[in-house]
């Protein structure tokens, strides 16, 4: 029964870094890569971990299996947010049929602070007749 | 037995996704994109080194999974850093 658990976990985990990287060369861009790197091949590596605890079935194996599987699924979105925030400043081109970047005016180039909304667009809140705060990073001294 | 057989299978596909992630690694056409292509790799040696664990019955090869992701979330890191570094000066 666990060797069956285990066999679907290893093939389920193999597919989904298969999956990873198929993603990684077909993509068209940047951002729209890194999220099949970040997500599924973190999935399909927790997969295969877990496989290898459901088949030692020890103790120690299992928390040391569980402690890769946290530790990956803690440190993935870091050095994801790293590497799309970095590649946003050194300007890495979007896919030509983007809709819309919601994250352009609203860092500052130079410091590589958020700033506020950028002026051109509008308060998409205001109809509600409330007011609406503006980003308090603005003025804050950071 | 199961297991083997699955051990055997989702060698062969981690294999031919360590080469497409390879492909992308050689053709990305700026540096982030190669960066998330070595991690991708990092990711997906884990996961070989997990299958090779199972495969030989030699738990021990799990301390390698977790200095190997330990030194591709450092590395990925750092590239970043770099990066930004660079776009900034």
């Amino acid at each position: 029964m666990s060797d069956m658990i285990s066999a679907l976990f290893l093939v389920i985990g193999a597919a989904f870094m298969l999956l990873a990287a198929v993603g990684v060369v077909r993509m068209p861009d940047l951002f729209t890569r890194m999220q099949t790197t970040t997500k599924s091949a973190t999935l399909g590596a927790g997969c295969t971990l877990l496989a290898a605890a459901v088949y030692f079935g020890d103790l120690s194996i299992t928390a040391r299996a569980l402690a890769v599987i946290t530790f990956l699924f803690l440190t993935a979105p870091v050095a994801a947010h790293m590497i799309a925030r970095a590649a946003y400043f050194i300007g890495v081109p979007l896919w030509n049929r983007t809709i819309i970047d919601e994250l352009r005016g609203h860092y500052d180039l130079r410091t590589h602070k958020l700033i506020g909304h950028p002026p051109h667009r509008s308060n998409h809140k205001a109809h509600l007749g409330k007011e609406v705060k503006q980003n308090p990073a603005e003025d804050r001294d950071r | 037995m199961l297991v083997t057989e699955a051990t055997i299978l989702a060698l062969a596909m981690l294999s031919v996704a360590l080469f497409l992630a390879l492909v992308r690694l050689a053709r990305g056409p700026s540096l982030p994109d190669q960066v998330i292509a070595l991690d991708l790799m990092g990711t997906i040696a884990v996961g070989i080194i997990t299958v090779y664990a199972i495969a030989t019955q030699q738990p021990v090869f799990l301390d390698v999974a977790i200095v190997l992701a330990l030194i591709a979330f450092l590395g990925t890191v750092a590239f970043a850093r770099y990066v930004e570094k660079r776009a900034s000066s």
